[in-house]
């Protein structure tokens, strides 16, 4: 089983994160970057799948895909290390700017190319927050989507997932080939053990340009998007609240607010 | 009049409240025009006619109960080259946001999500948007085909407006397939609001100690009729289902009042609750991050303060 998880590495969520003045998009080189959190829970599952599918006796190969500038190797790295077994890394200036729908394009691209049986990703970016990949890929690539799983159970050429809805689950099932999308609860990320971490430094990572993927470099980077910022600014910081210690009397203080914003 | 398509979110003949926000919104720019997938229409078109929407298109193909985001990305993508609307609106939501996705790919479309606002422009629809934990907020818009924007539930307050809500029958070009429901389970959650549309939030954090002590956030959500929410820490430890989760890999929500209950306000709960139009904080920790937010706070014990809060509002009622 073909396996390829896509991975975008993202700011840290902790560090001060900005967009360039120039363009508006994510100024990428003041923060340290790191694989999206909710990427590694899509590299985990497809893990646990491939070990499953060895274990059954099927080949299987996890294949990390992603696209960014020459520093995402550091996510790729990581990848490789929790064990992944090779990566593809969509590199060229000429992608700086795409938007959602220009990367799933570009992605689609690489993704047809190479050929899968399955492809995960994260639910989200925890940078743009879109969540949108998962089904934009399956459109693209015509083939199920199965998203925002917080269970997947393989069984021949037949996938069953549970996904969450706003008020519970669905149980949904397709066949294979398909892009899921997963959620945090599915499972726990494993860190890299140290023979991991050795056993990555010899892993294969292929680069391609936009040429090598057949590419239109008129539909991507920010000549390609569909989208463009306007304007972007600081949130002024909140006007301060009144913050009282409690002396005995704090839950009626929160009454007493509450009751003159009318909200009791 | 610019004619505006606006995907409906119900549960059977129950409008969603943001359905009823971007019908509203939809006014901002022109007709609005409701698409309805599935079933409970008839019942739902007197809600939609209420709040001004010109027009509704029903879908009631049985694919839209059967297979999930693909049909109504299918038919939204038939009726933008029907109708050639100068906007397409939905919600914010998990699902909202990937029929916005598909839907972009199908008419080669920019689309905009988590919009917390949205006022025309000379170039079209500017979005706001409030990104990166709520610190920055950013205005884009869309510049190539038809604008698709999913607006976050609880950005436009719904205003009444009589509409005529005309239904013209509508149904699925192409054939559905895909992923295929199998079955739907609702989790229990009583009379509470829910989570993304409600106006008052009460969310508990790591102070609340643990799954009992975390009852006393259910208690003064009830009192309140707010919905409950969760930090992460309390739904990683288990004392909480993972779906209140509110934050960076949880939800978002905007309402008008969020009470954190115990929560410090790490960046990643920010994220997810920055919006909100009034913020109050109860926690023992005066350094804690949540009142640089808090428009009011109290540095107390939740299990002090929380009771006598709940006596006081008894007495108000």
């Amino acid at each position: 089983m073909n396996i390829v998880v896509c991975v975008k590495q993202v700011p840290d969520t902790w560090a001060e994160r900005k967009l360039k003045p120039a363009d508006g998009t994510l100024d990428r080189a003041s923060v340290d970057g790191l694989i999206n959190e909710l990427d590694e829970y899509a590299i985990e599952e497809g893990l646990q799948i491939a070990e499953a599918q060895r274990a059954a006796g099927n080949e299987a190969e996890v294949t990390i895909l992603t696209m960014g500038p020459d520093k995402v190797t550091e996510s790729i790295r990581k990848a490789l290390s929790m064990g992944a077994d090779r990566a593809v890394h969509l590199l060229d200036d000429g992608l700086a700017g795409s938007d959602a729908l220009s990367t799933s394009y570009a992605l689609a691209k690489v993704l047809t190319g190479t050929g899968f049986d399955l492809v995960i990703c994260g639910s989200e970016s925890t940078d743009a927050r879109m969540g949108v990949m998962a089904s934009m890929l399956a459109e693209r690539l015509n083939v199920p989507q199965v998203s925002l799983a917080s269970k997947v159970e393989i069984d021949g050429s037949a996938i069953r997932v549970r996904r969450v809805s706003e008020d519970g689950y669905f149980e949904v099932e397709a066949s294979l080939p398909a892009v899921i999308s997963v959620v945090e609860k599915i499972n726990e990320p494993r860190y890299p053990s140290f023979k991991g971490i050795m056993a990555a430094k010899k892993k294969p990572v292929q680069t391609m340009t936009l040429a090598d993927a057949g590419i239109d470099p008129a539909a991507v980077g920010l000549g390609g998007a569909a989208t463009e910022v306007v304007d972007h600014t600081q949130r002024p910081p909140r006007e301060a609240g009144t913050i009282v210690k409690d002396e005995g009397d704090g839950g009626v203080k929160v009454a007493e607010f509450l009751a003159a914003r009318k909200f009791i | 009049m610019a004619e505006i398509l606006v995907l409906a979110e119900h549960v059977d003949d129950d409008v969603k409240k943001v359905t009823l926000e971007l019908i509203t919104l939809a006014r901002r720019f022109g007709e609005p025009s409701v698409v309805w997938t599935g079933s409970g229409a008839e019942q739902g078109q007197a809600r939609c006619a209420e709040y001004g929407a010109a027009k509704m298109y029903v879908a009631a193909d049985a694919a839209f109960d059967d297979y999930v985001v693909a049909p109504a990305a299918a038919l939204l993508a038939q009726l933008v080259r029907e109708k050639s609307p100068a906007l397409v609106l939905l919600a914010g939501t998990a699902q909202g946001k990937e029929v916005a996705g598909r839907l972009a790919v199908k008419i080669d479309s920019g689309v905009l999500t988590d919009a917390v606002d949205l006022q025309p422009g000379d170039d079209g629809p500017v979005a706001e948007q409030s990104i990166f934990g709520g610190a920055t907020i950013v205005h884009s818009r869309v510049r190539r085909g038809t604008p698709i924007v999913a607006m976050r539930p609880n950005a436009v307050a719904p205003e009444p407006e009589p509409g005529a809500a005309e239904v013209a029958q509508v149904s699925l070009a192409e054939q559905a397939n895909g992923a295929k429901v199998t079955n739907r389970v609702v989790a229990e959650r009583g009379e509470r609001p829910d989570l993304t549309e409600a106006s008052i939030v009460v969310s508990g954090g790591r102070g609340t100690g643990g799954a009992v002590g975390f009852q006393i956030i259910e208690t003064l959500a009830d009192s309140l009729n707010a919905a409950v929410g969760a930090s992460r820490a309390v739904t990683d430890a288990g004392w909480y289902p993972h779906q209140f989760q509110v934050g960076q890999t949880g939800k978002t929500v905007s309402p008008q009042l969020y009470m954190a209950v115990g929560i410090s306000g790490a960046i990643q709960h920010r994220a997810g609750m920055q919006t909100s139009k009034t913020i109050i904080a109860v926690n023992k920790d005066p350094e804690a991050p949540i009142f640089e937010l808090a428009d009011f706070g109290v540095v107390g014990d939740l299990f002090k303060v929380v009771p006598q809060l709940l006596e006081e509002i008894a007495k108000r009622k």
